[in-house]
């Protein structure tokens, strides 16, 4: 099966993005979505180390190791950023100040419940779980990107999480490398499929029911979506 | 006038006892005194429960302190990436206790604060409820989290002046106000210490009351 590459990923999630707004974009893949922004976006990205509004990549040798994201990526600080404390930063959180938090994910269960800390086993390694439970508790709007099935192909799209959950029933949109699914009251709906793979396919890599929407949309191979 | 500067690291952690319970500012390596863990390891002290937000890497960092095997516990967000307290913790020598990130810095705000916990949402049908009790208030449930505090806070500023007000540098600035507030003693490493009267007040994030002593990186 055809699937979209990680950037592609990235650039389809960003295509979705309201033009302004705050949004978290959580440690790994979702942090590539910042590069797909337009240049003349207005939203501000928020990072729980404490800053507000960050700009692009640091060129090669201009980082400051006091100038991080929770990622403990060097970055910039865009104009109109703002600097504050862990406290104020979780209270943005948990406040619900933040628009959209975009979040990796081992698995999603039809019901909206996120699993993306811990799978359970990690063969005697210390479990971390960061701001990630905060962060999908506390956004307004829980996005979720990941590949839509594990390395040995089984799903991550669930009845229900077989991994410890981070929250429950918090996820309300899942953008995969073949799909976008929103989850509903009345369960998944499937939003658009990549050129290429029919919705029986998606079905058949998906471990919970899916409901076509009634214009499918379609995704090219560089994350446009059209429909 | 009050006067808090100390001379160096060494005398910044005189006092830190076999036992004790020490915070440790930063986020990765921002905020993070560096100098001031390096006379910790000097003192040889043992037993310590730490409160920082990562358990160190691979390098000059909180795993000074595990290789030094000064740690008996470690109350942490993430402590992925940790290599000495990760042989540690596998071997059963090092406890650790895990707390979303949030609730971490929010139960040293309630330490600092005076106040005996607080009601949250975050880990509501998660395993980081187990153990604690829930509260119904307002039409809707809540773990209650107790508050952390500390023998020693140890933190990085950027500058301090001579009283023991302080500023910070960008991001690294994360834990270290709340974490300033929480402990019997707190020590200030700074970059530079300035005479009292020049740092603008409006800049002062963390007022000097809450601060016992500083000293100026070498």
């Amino acid at each position: 099966m055809k699937t979209l590459g990680r950037s592609e990923l990235a650039r389809m999630v960003a295509l979705h993005l309201p033009r302004q707004g705050f949004v978290n974009l959580g440690i790994g893949a979702p942090n590539e979505v910042g590069d797909y922004l337009p240049a003349d976006t207005d939203v501000m990205l928020h990072s729980e180390n404490g800053i507000l509004n960050i700009g692009p990549r640091p060129p090669k040798g201009e980082e400051d190791w006091d100038l991080i994201n929770a990622g403990k990526i060097p970055i910039t600080l865009a104009k109109g950023g703002a600097f504050f404390d862990s406290n104020l930063s979780f209270a943005m959180m948990r406040g619900g100040h933040l628009d959209i938090a975009v979040l990796g994910a081992f698995q999603v269960s039809e019901k909206g419940d996120i699993a993306n800390w811990t799978t359970g086993e990690s063969n005697g390694a210390p479990p971390g779980v960061g701001g990630a439970v905060d962060l999908a508790v506390g956004a307004r709007t829980i996005w979720v990107m990941m590949d839509h099935t594990t390395k040995e192909g089984g799903p991550r799209i669930v009845r229900a999480c077989t991994f410890p959950l981070t929250a429950a029933r918090v996820v309300s949109r899942i953008f995969t490398n073949i799909a976008i699914v929103d989850v509903t009251p009345s369960g998944l709906v499937l939003d658009a499929v990549l050129e290429g793979v029919t919705p029986a396919e998606v079905q058949a890599v998906t471990g919970a029911e899916l409901t076509p929407a009634r214009s499918l949309r379609r995704i090219d191979m560089t994350g446009s979506v059209a429909g | 006038m009050r006067n808090v500067v100390v001379k160096d690291a060494t005398a910044a952690v005189a006092g830190l006892k076999d036992g004790h319970t020490v915070m440790i500012g930063g986020f990765g390596n921002a905020g993070l005194p560096l100098a001031t863990l390096r006379a910790i390891v000097e003192t040889g002290v043992r037993d310590l429960t730490l409160i920082s937000n990562n358990a160190g890497t691979v390098e000059d960092d909180l795993t000074l302190l595990f290789r030094a095997r000064m740690v008996r516990k470690i109350i942490c967000s993430y402590p992925r990436g940790a290599k000495a307290f990760t042989d540690q913790y596998r071997k059963g020598e090092v406890e650790l206790e895990l707390v979303p990130q949030g609730t971490f810095i929010e139960r040293i705000r309630a330490g600092g604060a005076g106040l005996g916990g607080f009601l949250s949402p975050v880990g509501l049908g998660t395993d980081f409820e187990t153990g604690k009790e829930k509260i119904t208030a307002g039409g809707r449930e809540y773990i209650l989290e107790l508050p952390l505090r500390a023998d020693f806070t140890f933190v990085k500023g950027k500058l301090a002046d001579t009283v023991g007000n302080v500023t910070y540098n960008m991001t690294a600035r994360n834990h270290c106000p709340a974490m300033a507030t929480a402990a019997e003693t707190t020590v200030v490493e700074v970059d530079r210490i300035v005479e009292a009267g020049a740092l603008d007040p409006e800049s002062i994030v963390t007022p000097c009351i809450f601060v016992d002593r500083v000293f100026a990186r070498a």
